[in-house]
C-alpha cells in the first residue's frame, strides 16, 4: 500500500482525473515529485517519513469511513419503511459502547507511536554543518549565514504584469525570487528562524520543514538534503497584504560548488562595503533609488508614490518627502513606531539608503532638489 | 388560538419590546440568515478572485478584508445566533417551561447584536479599510500593523461577547429552574443536554476573549506591549489566549448540532436513540477535552517538544467521545423504520460529512503531519466541513424539523429536497477538492496562486456558486411556509416524541402556563 510507485498515484487522482480538466498548466517540478491531489514525498528522510504517516492515516480513516458509512448505508437501504420494514425498539448494549470506546483508542495508539517518533526527530537540531539565520520582513526573507558575513534578501521575481493578467504566466509563476537561499547537499543545515516584524512562516514542503518566524523569538529546525537541486515553498502565516507573494526557493548545491558560492558572495560584500566611501552623481543615485524603492518601498507607498489612503501614507507631495532631510533621513532609518513603517537603516545599506532616501525626494514632481551621499547616511547612523 | 387574551402587541414594538421567547428565538433566526447571506457574499468575492491565477477582482489588501469579514460574521453572527436562535425557541418547548429564566436580558441579548455588527461591518466603509488579519487576528498584525478599523472591530467582538454570555446565563437559569416536574436531568431531550453544556463553555470562554481584544486595544491606544516583544511582551501569548477561547469555540458551535441530529435521527427512525447516557457523558467529556487542546491550532510557533506531545495526545483522544457519538447514531438507524424527509436527509449528510471532517481533523491533530497541513487549504477544507457540512446542515436539520411547530403549515417537502441536494451538491464541490490543493501545497488566506492549483480552485468556485444561490430555495420555502400549506398536526412527524410535539401547531404565543407533568 506504502510503496513508492503508489505514492505518487494517490486514490483521489483517478476521480480528479475524471472531473473537470479545463486549463491544465501542470508543470513537472524541477526535483521531488510533486502531485496535485496529495502530499509531496519530499526528498529528505524527514519528509518520507511524514509522507508514510499521512498514507498511514488516511488509509486507517478511509478504512473507518468505509466500515461506518458501509453499516449506515446498508441501514438506508435495508431498514427503510417504504420497504416495510418495522422498528427494532433496543436502545442500550454495554458491551457494543466499551468495544467501541476501547477499539479506537487501540487505533490512535497505532498513529501516536510513529508520530512521537517522527517528532521527537524533527526536534533534533544537534550536530548542524550550517547555521542559516532566516528572517520574515512585510514581504520577503531575509537569508544569513553568520559564519561567513554574508546576508541578503529574497524576494518575489514574478513580474507584476504576469499577476495582473498583462503578460502570459511563466512556469513558476509567483514561485520564483531573485536570489534563492543557497545550502550544500548532504549537510545537516539547521535554520534559524525568526522576524522583524509581523509574524511569518517558513515552509519547504519538500523538506517538510515549516516552522513560523516570529519577531522577538528564534525557532529552530533542520534538513539534509540528500540532492542538489532547485526546491520551492512559500510563506504560511498571514501577515499583511502581499502574503501571497513571498515565496521561497531554496537552491541546494553539491557541497563543492556551495564553498565557491559562499566565497563569491563573501567578495561582492566585499566590494560592496567600498560603494560606501564612494560618491555618486544625482543621475546614478536616481538610478539605483528607484531599484531600490520599487524592490522594498511601493509594495506599501506603490510605485506611483501614492501610498493606499488610510493604510500607507503616500510619498508624493509628502510633508517628510519634501521637508527637511534630517526628518526623511530619520524616519527611513529608524522606522516610526506603532506603525507599519519598519526601521530600514537595519535592512539596506548606506548606498541604498542614500539612494531610495534621494529618489523619493525627487521623483513624481517632488521635486526637491537636494540629495544624499553614503557618507551622510554613515555620519547619521553614526549619531552624526 | 382565539381564546389568547395575551397575543402579542402590535407593530414594531412587539419585536423591540417583547420578552417572549418565540418573539426572540424568529429574530435570532431572522438575524443569523441575514448575516449568512452577508458572509456567504464575502464569500463568494473571494472565490470569485480565486476562479483563475492572477488579480483579476480585487485587490490583495481588500481580499484580506473579506475572507477576515467572512470568518468573523460567519462564526458570530450565523451559526452562534442560529444556535441561540434555535435554543430560545425549543429549549422552554422542551423541557415544558413558559417562557426562558430571564426574559427581560433575553430581550437585550438579542437586541445587542444588530449593534454589535452594524459596528463591525461600518468598518468596511472606513478609511483603511476593515479588519483584514484574518478572524484570527494574530498580534502584532492585529495591533501594531492594523489599519484604524480595529478599534471598531474590538468594541463589536465584546458586544458579541456580552451577548452570548447573557444568552448563555439564560440558558442555564432556564434549563436549571424550570423544567417540568418529573422531568430529571437524565430525561433531558438531547438537544437540551447539548446547550445546557454548550452554554457552560460559553461562560467560560467569552470572558476571555474580551481579555485578548482588551489586551490588543491597550497595546494599540495605552502604549502597553503585552504582545510586542520589543516592548518585553510575546506575540505568542496571543496565540495561547486566543485558542483558550477558540477551541471550545469550535465546540460551541458544533455542541448543539450534536444535539439537533440525537433528536431528528429517532424521529425518522421510529426508534429510540440508541445509548442515550453515553451520549451524554460523551458530549461532556468533549466538553472537557475542548479545554486542554488550544494549541495544536499552534504546533508551528515552536513550543517544547513535551508540550508539543501533550497537546497532539490530548487533540488524538476527542476522537473516542466523537466516534461514540458516531457509531450511536449509525446504532440508531440500524433496524429502525426509515424514512427520508428533509431533516432527515440533513441529519444523514451531517453524519456522513462531519465524520470526513473529523477524520481530516484525526489526521491534523498528528504534530508532525500538521507540519504539511497547517495553514494550507487542507485545513480550509476540515473546518469547513465540520463547520458547514456541520453545523449549518445541523441548523438546517432543525429548522425543517421545527418550521411546522413554528408556523402551523408544513413546508413545500420537493422544493425543500431540491435545497438539500443543490447545497448537498455545492459544498462538496466547493469544499472537497480544498483538500488536494491544500495537500499539494496551497497556503490558505492568499489572492492569487501557483499554476498548478487551477483546476481545483475553479471546481471550488463553481461549488460555492451552486451554494450561495441553492439558499435562496431555502428563503422561498420558508415564506411559503409561513403563508400557506398543509395544516400540521400536533405531532407533526409520526415518529416524534417530546414536550414539544403536545402543543397545539402553531405554537401558541404563550405555551405550558400550567408545566405538564413528566413520567
Amino acid at each position: 500500500m506504502l510503496r513508492a510507485q503508489q505514492r505518487r498515484r494517490p486514490l483521489a487522482g483517478s476521480i480528479a482525473t475524471a472531473a473537470i480538466f479545463m486549463q491544465s498548466a501542470m508543470v513537472l517540478a524541477e526535483q521531488g515529485a510533486r502531485s496535485d491531489t496529495n502530499m509531496r514525498y519530499g526528498v529528505t528522510d524527514v519528509s518520507h517519513r511524514v509522507y508514510d504517516l499521512h498514507m498511514l492515516s488516511l488509509w486507517i480513516c478511509v478504512a473507518i469511513g468505509v466500515v461506518v458509512f458501509g453499516v449506515m448505508f446498508y441501514s438506508i437501504f435495508a431498514h427503510r419503511k417504504s420497504r416495510g420494514a418495522v422498528a427494532s425498539h433496543f436502545h442500550e448494549s454495554t458491551k457494543l459502547e466499551i468495544a467501541w470506546t476501547v477499539l479506537p483508542f487501540v487505533i490512535l495508539l497505532f498513529m501516536a507511536i510513529p508520530a512521537t517518533k517522527t517528532l521527537t526527530d524533527i526536534y533534533n537540531t544537534d550536530d548542524a554543518a550550517l547555521d542559516v539565520r532566516i528572517t520574515g520582513y512585510q514581504w520577503k526573507w531575509k537569508y544569513s549565514y553568520p559564519k561567513d558575513g554574508v546576508e541578503y534578501f529574497s524576494s518575489l521575481r514574478t513580474p507584476r504584469d504576469e499577476i495582473n493578467n498583462l503578460a502570459p504566466k511563466g512556469e513558476n509563476y509567483l514561485l520564483d525570487v531573485d536570489e534563492p537561499l543557497v545550502i550544500p547537499a548532504g549537510k545537516k543545515v539547521r535554520f534559524l528562524i525568526t522576524a522583524a516584524d509581523v509574524i511569518h512562516s517558513w515552509w519547504m514542503p519538500d523538506f517538510s520543514v515549516k516552522r513560523d518566524a516570529i519577531p522577538g523569538f528564534v525557532n529552530e529546525s533542520w534538513a539534509i538534503v540528500p540532492e542538489p537541486g532547485i526546491y520551492r515553498g512559500q510563506c504560511t502565516e498571514l501577515c499583511g497584504k502581499e502574503h501571497g507573494f513571498m515565496p521561497i526557493v531554496v537552491r541546494v548545491l553539491p557541497e563543492g560548488e556551495f564553498s565557491a558560492w559562499i566565497a563569491t558572495r563573501k567578495e561582492e560584500a566585499a566590494k560592496e562595503r567600498e560603494l560606501m566611501s564612494q560618491s555618486f552623481t544625482m543621475e546614478q543615485t536616481m538610478e539605483r533609488g528607484k531599484g531600490v524603492y520599487e524592490k522594498v518601498c511601493a509594495a506599501c507607498h506603490q510605485p506611483s508614490g501614492e501610498g493606499i489612503p488610510g493604510a500607507f501614507p503616500a510619498l508624493k507631495g509628502s510633508k517628510i518627502a519634501m521637508g527637511p532631510i534630517e526628518g526623511h533621513l530619520n524616519i527611513v532609518v529608524h522606522g516610526k513606531s506603532g506603525t507599519a513603517m519598519a526601521a530600514f537603516g537595519a535592512q539596506l545599506n548606506e548606498v541604498d539608503l542614500a539612494a531610495v532616501i534621494t529618489y523619493e525626494r525627487n521623483a513624481w514632481g517632488n521635486n526637491v532638489g537636494d540629495m544624499l551621499q553614503p557618507i551622510d547616511v554613515a555620519n547619521f547612523k553614526k549619531g552624526k | 388560538m382565539g381564546a389568547d387574551h395575551h397575543g402579542p402587541a402590535k407593530g414594531l414594538t412587539r419585536w423591540l419590546f417583547t420578552t417572549n421567547h418565540k418573539d426572540i428565538g424568529s429574530m435570532y433566526l431572522w438575524f443569523s440568515f441575514a448575516m449568512f447571506l452577508m458572509g456567504g457574499t464575502f464569500a463568494l468575492v473571494i472565490r470569485s478572485e480565486l476562479f483563475q491565477p492572477g488579480l483579476q477582482i480585487v485587490k490583495p489588501e481588500f481580499f484580506n478584508q473579506m475572507t477576515t469579514m467572512h470568518g468573523l460574521v460567519m462564526v458570530f453572527g450565523a451559526i452562534m445566533p442560529a444556535w441561540v436562535g434555535l435554543a430560545n425557541w425549543m429549549v422552554p418547548l422542551m423541557i415544558g417551561a413558559p417562557d426562558m429564566a430571564l426574559p427581560r436580558m433575553n430581550n437585550w441579548s438579542f437586541w445587542i447584536l444588530p449593534f454589535a455588527f452594524t459596528m463591525l461591518a461600518s468598518s468596511l466603509f472606513m478609511e483603511g479599510g476593515a479588519p483584514n488579519f484574518g478572524w484570527t487576528f494574530y498580534a502584532p498584525l492585529s495591533t501594531t500593523y492594523a489599519p484604524p478599523s480595529v478599534t471598531y472591530f474590538i468594541f463589536g467582538v465584546h458586544l458579541m461577547g456580552m451577548s452570548s454570555i447573557m444568552g448563555s446565563i439564560n440558558i442555564i437559569a432556564t434549563i436549571m429552574n424550570l423544567r417540568a416536574p418529573g422531568m430529571t436531568y437524565m430525561k433531558m431531550p438531547m438537544f437540551v443536554w447539548t446547550w445546557f453544556i454548550t452554554a457552560f463553555l460559553l461562560i467560560a470562554v467569552m470572558p476571555v476573549l474580551a481579555g485578548v481584544v482588551t489586551m490588543m486595544l491597550f497595546d494599540i491606544h495605552f502604549g502597553t506591549s503585552f504582545f510586542s516583544a520589543a516592548g518585553g511582551g510575546d506575540p505568542v501569548l496571543f496565540q495561547h489566549v486566543f485558542w483558550f477561547f477558540g477551541h471550545p469555540e469550535v465546540y460551541i458551535m458544533i455542541l448543539p448540532a450534536f444535539g439537533v441530529v440525537s433528536e431528528v435521527l429517532p424521529t425518522f427512525s421510529r426508534k429510540p436513540l440508541f445509548g442515550y447516557s453515553s451520549m451524554v457523558y460523551a458530549t461532556a467529556s468533549i466538553a472537557f477535552l475542548s479545554f486542554i487542546v488550544w494549541a495544536h491550532h499552534m504546533y508551528t510557533v515552536g513550543m517544547p517538544i513535551a508540550g508539543e506531545l501533550f497537546f497532539m495526545y490530548a487533540t488524538m483522544l476527542i476522537a473516542v467521545p466523537t466516534g461514540v457519538k458516531v457509531f450511536n447514531w449509525v446504532t440508531t438507524m440500524f433496524k429502525g423504520s426509515m424514512t427520508f424527509e428533509t431533516p432527515m436527509l440533513f441529519a444523514i449528510a451531517f453524519i456522513i460529512l462531519f465524520t470526513i471532517g473529523g477524520l481530516s481533523g484525526l489526521m491534523l491533530s498528528l504534530a508532525p503531519l500538521d507540519f504539511q497541513y497547517h495553514d494550507t487549504y487542507f485545513v480550509v477544507a476540515h473546518f469547513h466541513y465540520v463547520l458547514v457540512q456541520g453545523a449549518l446542515f445541523a441548523i438546517y436539520c432543525g429548522v425543517y424539523y421545527w418550521l411546522p411547530k413554528w408556523t402551523g403549515h408544513m413546508y413545500d417537502e420537493t422544493l425543500a429536497k431540491t435545497h438539500f441536494w443543490m447545497t448537498f451538491i455545492g459544498v462538496n464541490t466547493a469544499f472537497f477538492p480544498m483538500h488536494f490543493v491544500g495537500l499539494a501545497g496551497m497556503p490558505r488566506r492568499i489572492p492569487d496562486y501557483a499554476l498548478q492549483f487551477a483546476d481545483y480552485n475553479m471546481l471550488s468556485t463553481i461549488g460555492a456558486f451552486i451554494t450561495g444561490f441553492s439558499q435562496l430555495i431555502f428563503v422561498v420555502v420558508v415564506i411559503k411556509c409561513i403563508k400557506s400549506g398543509k395544516q400540521a398536526t400536533d405531532q407533526v412527524w409520526d415518529g416524534a416524541h417530546g414536550l414539544e410535539w403536545t402543543v397545539a401547531s402553531p405554537a401558541p404565543y404563550h405555551t405550558f402556563s400550567v408545566p405538564p407533568q413528566v413520567r
